[in-house]
């Protein structure tokens, strides 16, 4: 198996993740640093027509979009490492909607706010215009972590797992954010207890 | 089953066409009238707290999200109607794929059209120029990608019809055949091809006459 990509971009490290959480060492890590272009280049864009990281090559599988990787990797990697999609079709379909949050909602409102701490010195203005729609989500979620321990109900699924990529940039790497915690006793303690797990951990030892 | 929602809203309408392509009519739509702001109500904001429609109820589960629920619906009816998934895991993860393309690079190109060319007009607002302008712009260069993809693939996960082509219906539907702008779609062969196909489909025809 190869994976395309690099570590310290969110969507090849959502897939990283999967594959540690399912304990999975069978694979190659093949550096694509799109930063410097290499997304653009004709090989690259034969594998991935978007010219987007990450790719997963499988046997005769070409497959892209880190949700969709996730995915498979949970389904053919069912029965090793940690459960990723619940046990039954209710509880995949739970883990499915808040997959669907995570990307509708969750994503578009993290990424405007690391556009913005990510461009040092920090426009305060629209750094709080920023946290306030993320901050919106984060209101839901807090309601909702008050009554299951995970997203998904009281499993770690890809659901939580999505989050961590994103959520490790804004909380750890820019150090902004812990504002956005204030409040929030839930959604706090959701952050610390999965950015412990030993998978997250080996994944921060790539970056 | 009861689905909560709108017949013309078209991400409802994302979970009618995959309920009729499955062949299952068990269900019941439960109006939620966006007109009146029902969608904000408190017994509303329960089920859903993010105040969107559709919400899907099957006994004792309460799911939301069209392409989750979309995903529920095809799983629970395997092996009735169409096959939306594929047939192997393979297939399967190629399909989601494409569920992620549309989610994440078409509808934040086409949904802004519709809501300029649709939308804003029924509300008595004008459309906004350059938000037309730089969507069908970007949405043109998406669509050259689908194109050299349609020209050697019939559907977009393979030679099968699926769950990521039906995806694409509801708001394309409104870009051609409601705000009548569908060039991006009509001048590529490929893509007019397959759009052409998809529209046909007697499930998506039940659900537009709705």
């Amino acid at each position: 198996m190869k994976l395309y990509g690099i570590a310290s971009s969110t969507c090849t490290g959502r897939v990283l993740l999967s594959l540690f959480e399912k304990e999975v060492e069978d694979f190659e890590l093949v550096i694509v640093n799109v930063r410097k272009g290499e997304g653009k280049k004709p090989e690259y864009i034969k594998l991935q027509p978007f010219g987007l990281i990450p790719v997963l090559e499988d046997g005769d599988l070409t497959l892209y979009e880190s949700r969709a990787i996730i995915r498979y990797i949970a389904n053919k990697y069912e029965g090793q490492g940690t459960a990723l999609y619940g046990k039954d079709i209710k509880e995949r379909a739970k883990v499915d909607q808040w997959l669907e949050v995570e990307g509708q909602n969750f994503n578009s409102a993290i990424r405007s706010s690391l556009g913005v701490v990510s461009k040092p010195p920090i426009d305060e203005v629209q750094l709080t215009e920023t946290f306030g729609k993320l901050g919106k989500v984060l209101d839901i979620y807090e309601e909702h972590l008050s009554k299951t321990q995970y997203l998904a109900g009281d499993f770690f699924s890809l659901a939580d797992l999505s989050h961590m990529t994103t959520g490790w940039k804004l909380f750890d790497k820019y150090k902004q954010g812990s504002i956005l915690f204030e409040g929030r006793p839930h959604v706090k303690a959701w952050w610390e207890n999965i950015s412990s797990r030993p998978a997250f951990k080996k994944l921060l030892e790539m970056i | 089953m009861k689905v909560y929602g709108m017949p013309y809203s078209t991400c409802t309408v994302r979970v009618l066409t995959t309920l009729a392509e499955k062949d299952e009519e068990g269900y019941e739509i439960v109006p939620i009238d966006l007109q009146v702001g029902a969608h904000k109500s408190p017994e509303f904001l329960k089920l859903q707290p993010f105040g969107a429609i559709p919400v899907l109820q099957d006994g004792n589960l309460t799911l939301f999200e069209s392409r989750a629920i979309a995903r529920y619906i095809a799983e629970k009816f395997e092996g009735k109607g169409t096959a939306l998934f594929g047939k192997t895991v393979e297939e399967r993860a190629l399909v989601n794929q494409w569920l992620e393309v549309e989610s994440h690079s078409f509808n934040p190109l086409i949904e802004p059209l519709v809501v300029q060319l649709v939308f804003a007009p029924m509300r008595g607002k004008e459309p906004v120029e350059s938000v037309v302008k730089d969507h069908t712009y970007r949405l043109e260069k998406l669509l050259d990608i689908y194109e050299a993809h349609l020209s050697e693939n019939k559907y977009l996960a393979g030679d099968f019809f699926s769950l990521a082509d039906l995806s694409h219906i509801p708001y394309t539907f409104y870009l051609i055949n409601v705000a009548k702008k569908g060039a991006a779609f009509t001048s590529r062969k490929h893509v007019n091809a397959w759009w052409e196909d998809i529209s046909s489909r007697p499930a998506w025809k039940k659900v537009a006459a709705l």
